[in-house]
């Protein structure tokens, strides 16, 4: 019971926000949160709404191949979006391929964040030696672009894991990477709004009486600094499912049997001159508004929370 | 002053021809050098032919015609000899004399040397007299004319003076000699920058009549497929391959580009472990189920080439029960027809084997070396899975899958597509080198150890059997054998693919090894 | 000051030998030269002697080391597959990269930060709403499905632009350039766009960003009091005021420009450094990886040093405490 009232009043607190309000005026917000969710809910979701379950290969038949959307002559009412050159239907394999997206989008940027915003609230709030060591191993990953780092890690798994091990792992290993090499800007970030934030009185204050500095650390100067680390994170979503669609690209993103939205964009490419649009554009379209619509609520998130800009 | 400007203006004119033929040419990836010892690779061969001649050429038909050599026959069964062409010159003017084929062959067989297996069976040179050279085979080689056409023959006097005569990979020195040339060949190096661009132009001094009409070639390489395709509709370029299946309709709908077609050499074919105990897959077990003749069978019989030939490659593909290609010596009408598609019977096969409920097992295959070879793999993966088999795909880029099943890892793999070209256009070197179990030089990648020793005894006999009709029977037989124990899975030859403008003669024909022979281009 | 930018440049040497390391280290892993390099056919005795004439059979560490000494005298050792110095490659291919990023980041500056002004000023207004929605599904396309699009329309439907290389190049002493022909010039144009794309939306936004905050400040809010005209106030204070981070971090931006080189220089054929990185990947060029990854670092660290020293020099306040946030 408590806790039910204590989540009614969070919501009454919520819905009378300025946030909340800032959310209502704008349609545009209203829409990409909307699109955002019944992207999530269809991915959790997706082995069991999906008209094919394209995963159970012995479904697949190659004479179903390349048949184009149905409302094209030559299509099939089954398969709404046509099929790609393995006789998959491509609407499945979008609504399959958003989930492995979305999964090593989410889970990149929840290792990058977690492991940023420690980082970046020790170094700016512990300050010293500790700090220069922090912030001179993020010189060394800031020395490789995102890309580089992430082409490594997945050459190295390749190379120690045992192969069924890493055709397994794949997924887990891009995200290791994908994370591993975004943390720097949120623990750059953390680190300084900590640096502001500890000379503030309320830090002071919580010294004073003795509290322990990990209790200082996560429970008042945290709260403090999150707001910027959500808008990065936002943003960091939509980045990670685009490097990650880069990657499978370049040949060495998860295996093509279970393809996310960017194996499937990569697969689609080599049909796009000889007709086959449907291939890549459909993907690509879900991918575009996908994006977009994580990045508009980063930065409706960023003006939002920021009081500045009211 | 006008006087001056019409004069410059017809200079200028002069200088660019009226009837400038230029090839502009592109494949996949750049020529490896132009060192004739090393880089024994495709693309890489068919330059050095252009600006190279070897004593021997290979015609479009695969037959043999005089290079360097005017006429040749083997005087005693352990000696080839040859005529030296009289009055040839190198590109720098120097003569071709017998003492350049000695020294060429001295650097065929240097250490560092990728060509070794083209001269493997000759012992020594010697010359005879300044126009007669005679080769003495280490044993027997009836076949000896067949492997010299890619035997390069460049200047010792050249060689010599540009520090070019020993054999190196380029890793402790500059190689000077894999970006300058100095050749017998029809054509003369004029640039070479690595990734980008080799331009070569004709050889006025050559002794042959050119059957082109090329006043210049460049050769742009251009990795993407798609970007390949694109330069090509657009003008860019006037030949290219190899063209992906799926954008030759493209190409032939679009005004002033199509596509040629041929018959390629390279056979794409599966591969099973059939040396370990236990499966990769099956650890613990103690089971290999590739052991059993009746498992290769079904997976043979599970699979639906007619249909990969239709919808992956699109009809580029000739479905074949042959693990060599038509034109290749010892190539069997009969081997080549392939046990009819059956998955009923694959599933009966497979329980009967004691697997009514399949097994797992990795397909590994590579995803950027054969035509459409991920999709084929992939287009397989459920044909498999329908008789029960828990398949996997493995597919990786191709450094990485030569690597697993390769000797690097001790062949690890239990499962693996692979594809072969004889280098010789001769049955024998596939059965050296893909069903016969590994000794010395033989047997490298025979990745599943296939082996029966009956194979491997007429393999043998076919190496020193002078009589080629005899030695053509004894290749056939083996393949029969081969084909009988289901010891691989011969899937296709890819057709071979070649985009080109209308600015190309319709004389042009892709060749058959799938290399572009300037000699034989004509522009419009 | 001295002692500062002394202890940044150790630092920086620190990071240096690390990213060696890493980047020797790494590859390691990455395959077996040898298999390309050889005949499909070759025997197992060749590929060893090939192995040792290469060094590869040696020690771990004692091939680092070699690598290391090598690196110091400016050696970057030979490619196994060109067959030619890694320096003298790296310096054939340097400057396509180079140009193509400089146009790639003028492209990106020409029109992101006149669009982040304009956005920034009409901050309600219809036509920089949509502005901000078209920039944004420039950065959400891969990039590899920009260029190949770009390619399909411009080159193949219009015909009107190349579809891959540099076109002509003028050689000026060991600097091969592509801005002296009409062809080179027309070449950079897609690649150019491709690359840039992502930084111009960035750098629109960050423009964008920054000026709602100075806008925001005391200081305009005086010049407006003061009757300053809004042309003098938008763009002698204000703009003026956001170019200090706008500059530093497209001074960042730089080194992600060289990356994602990698990626367009795939899809145009273009002859530069991530071409070069993305073959030697494909051939396992050993040599010719690290020496690309430590070039690549030397870059991002040179560009650290350089911006950590122009925040030093343009905001006192550092002096006491260097604190850097992200944008």
């Amino acid at each position: 019971m408590a806790i039910w009232r204590n989540f009614t009043d969070l919501v009454r607190r919520f819905l009378a926000s300025d946030v909340y309000y800032s959310f209502k005026r704008s349609p545009t917000v209203v829409v990409a949160f909307a699109l955002t969710m019944l992207f999530m809910v269809s991915a959790a979701f997706a082995p069991w709404i999906v008209p094919h379950n394209t995963y159970e290969v012995a479904t697949l038949n190659l004479m179903d191949a390349f048949l184009p959307p149905a409302w094209v002559q030559g299509g099939k009412l089954t398969y709404l979006l046509g099929t790609d050159d393995q006789g998959r239907d491509v609407f499945s394999t979008i609504i399959l391929g958003a989930r492995v997206s979305l999964l090593v989008g989410f889970a990149s940027v929840a290792l990058a964040l977690t492991m940023g915003v420690a980082l970046g609230l020790i170094a700016g709030y512990v300050g010293g030696v500790t700090d220069s060591v922090i912030m001179r191993v993020a010189d060394v990953k800031l020395s490789f672009p995102a890309i580089l780092i992430v082409l490594l890690i997945d050459g190295v798994a390749r190379g120690i894991l045992p192969r069924d091990v890493h055709d397994k792992a794949a997924v887990y290993v891009i995200v290791l990477a994908i994370g591993l090499s975004t943390w720097i800007q949120y623990a750059r970030t953390v680190r300084g709004l900590t640096l502001v934030e500890k000379n503030k009185e309320y830090v002071q204050a919580a010294r004073v009486i003795g509290l322990h500095p990990m209790l200082i650390m996560f429970r008042h100067v945290l709260p403090n600094v999150m707001g910027p680390v959500l808008v990065i994170g936002t943003l960091g979503l939509g980045i990670a499912v685009l490097t990650e669609s880069t990657l499978s690209f370049l040949g060495v993103g998860v295996p093509p049997t279970e393809p996310s939205l960017g194996t499937l964009i990569r697969i689609g490419n080599n049909f796009l001159f000889s007709g086959e649009w449907w291939m890549a554009i459909f993907p690509g379209l879900f991918l575009v508004i996908l994006v977009l619509s994580v990045n508009l609520l980063g930065d409706w998130l960023r003006d939002a929370l920021n009081p500045k800009l009211r | 002053m006008r006087y001056v400007i019409a004069t410059a203006l017809a200079v200028a004119m002069a200088a660019a021809p009226a009837h400038a033929k230029v090839l502009r040419y592109s494949t996949n990836a750049d020529l490896l050098g132009l060192d004739p010892a090393i880089n024994n690779e495709g693309p890489t061969n068919a330059m050095k032919t252009n600006l190279y001649e070897g004593l021997i050429y290979r015609n479009f038909d695969l037959s043999l015609s005089p290079g360097l050599a005017t006429e040749w026959s083997q005087v005693s069964p352990e000696v080839w000899r040859f005529k030296l062409r009289q009055g040839v010159k190198f590109h720098d003017g120097t003569p071709l004399t017998a003492a350049d084929v000695v020294f060429s062959l001295g650097r065929y067989k240097a250490d560092q040397s990728d060509m070794k297996s083209y001269v493997a069976t000759v012992k020594e040179v010697k010359i005879v007299d300044p126009s007669t050279i005679d080769f003495v085979t280490s044993g027997p080689d009836p076949i000896l004319p067949q492997q010299l056409p890619l035997f390069y023959i460049m200047s010792k006097v050249w060689s010599e003076k540009n520090n070019t005569t020993q054999v190196v990979r380029g890793t402790s020195a500059p190689t000077f000699i894999n970006f300058n040339a100095n050749g017998t060949g029809p054509f003369k190096l004029v640039e070479r920058v690595a990734d980008n661009r080799t331009v070569v132009e004709p050889n006025k001094d050559w002794w042959g009549k050119p059957d082109h009409n090329l006043t210049r070639a460049e050769f742009r390489p251009i990795a993407n497929a798609a970007t390949r395709v694109a330069a090509l509709l657009s003008g860019e370029i006037d030949l290219m391959y190899p063209v992906p299946a799926q954008d030759v309709q493209r190409i032939n709908s679009t005004p002033g580009a199509k596509v040629l077609t041929g018959a390629e050499l390279r056979t794409i074919f599966f591969g099973f472990d059939q040396e370990r105990s236990e499966l990769l897959d099956m650890k613990g077990t103690g089971k290999n189920p590739f052991k059993d003749k009746r498992v290769r069978e079904a997976f043979y019989k599970a699979i639906d080439i007619q249909s990969i030939q239709r919808v992956v490659m699109r009809g580029s593909s000739r479905p074949t029960g042959s693990m060599v290609a038509p034109g290749i010596a010892g190539f069997s009408e009969e081997v080549d027809k392939r046990p009819a598609y059956n998955p009923d019977e694959a599933k009966k096969l497979l329980a009967d084997a004691g697997y009514p409920n399949g097994f797992p097992v990795t397909l590994d295959c590579p995803n950027d070396r054969y035509d459409n070879d991920e999709a084929i793999c992939q287009a397989v993966v459920p044909m498999l899975t329908r008789i029960g088999v828990q398949i996997k795909l493995n597919a990786q880029t191709r450094s990485k899958h030569f690597d697993k099943i390769g000797l690097k890892e001790n062949y690890n793999t239990s499962f693996y597509m692979l594809g072969w070209t004889p280098g010789t256009f001769d049955a024998h070197n596939m059965l050296v080198n893909i069903v016969t179990l590994k000794e010395k030089d033989s047997g490298i990648f025979n990745s599943g150890r296939y082996t029966n020793p009956k194979v491997e005894q007429l393999t043998k006999q076919a190496e020193t059997e002078m009589d080629l009709k005899k030695r053509n029977d004894l290749m056939v037989e083996a393949q029969k054998i081969h084909k009988d124990d289901y010891g691989h899975i011969p899937l296709h030859q890819q057709t071979l693919a070649w985009g080109v403008r209308d600015t190309v003669d319709g004389s042009v024909k892709p060749r058959p090894s799938n290399d572009v022979d300037l000699r034989q281009i004509k522009m419009k | 000051m001295f002692a500062y930018i002394v202890r940044r440049a150790l630092q920086s040497i620190l990071v240096m030998a690390a990213v060696a390391f890493v980047a020797f280290a790494l590859f390691q892993y990455m395959g077996d030269p040898i298999n390309q390099m050889v005949a499909q056919d070759a025997s197992a005795a060749e590929r060893e002697a090939l192995r040792r004439t290469l060094g590869l059979d040696r020690p771990f560490y004692v091939q680092f080391l070699v690598f290391l000494k090598n690196l110091m005298t400016g050696n970057f050792g030979f490619s196994f597959r060109i067959g030619t110095p890694v320096a003298q490659i790296i310096a054939e291919r340097l400057p396509a990269t180079l140009e193509l990023v400089l146009v790639a980041a003028l492209f990106a500056l020409f029109i992101g930060v006149p669009a982040g002004v304009y956005t920034g000023l009409h901050r309600h207004g219809a036509m920089s709403r949509f502005m901000l929605t078209v920039s944004l599904i420039g950065v959400s396309l891969p990039t590899f499905l920009i260029g190949i699009l770009l390619i399909l329309i411009f080159a193949v439907l219009l015909g009107w632009l190349p579809s891959f290389g540099r076109g002509q190049t003028v050689q000026l002493g060991f600097w091969s350039t592509g801005f002296l022909t009409a062809s080179g010039l027309k070449a950079l144009i897609l690649p150019s766009i491709t690359l840039g794309l992502f930084q111009t939306t960035l750098i629109m936004r960050l423009v964008r960003s920054e000026m709602l905050e100075v806008l925001r400040s005391d200081y305009i809010k005086f010049a407006r009091a003061r009757g300053l005209t809004n042309r003098a106030i938008n763009f002698g204070h204000a703009l003026k005021n956001t170019l200090v981070p706008v500059i530093t971090i497209a001074g960042l931006q730089i080194g992600g420009l060289i990356a994602f080189a990698i990626i367009t220089e795939t899809v145009f054929q273009w002859p530069g450094m991530g071409f070069l990185f993305i073959t030697a990947i494909q051939f396992v060029d050993v040599p010719v990886m690290s020496s690309y990854l430590v070039l690549v670092a030397l870059f991002f660290v040179l560009i650290n040093l350089v911006v950590d020293l122009l925040y030093f020099a343009v905001d006192p306040r550092l002096r006491v405490e260097r604190s850097v946030s992200a944008h």
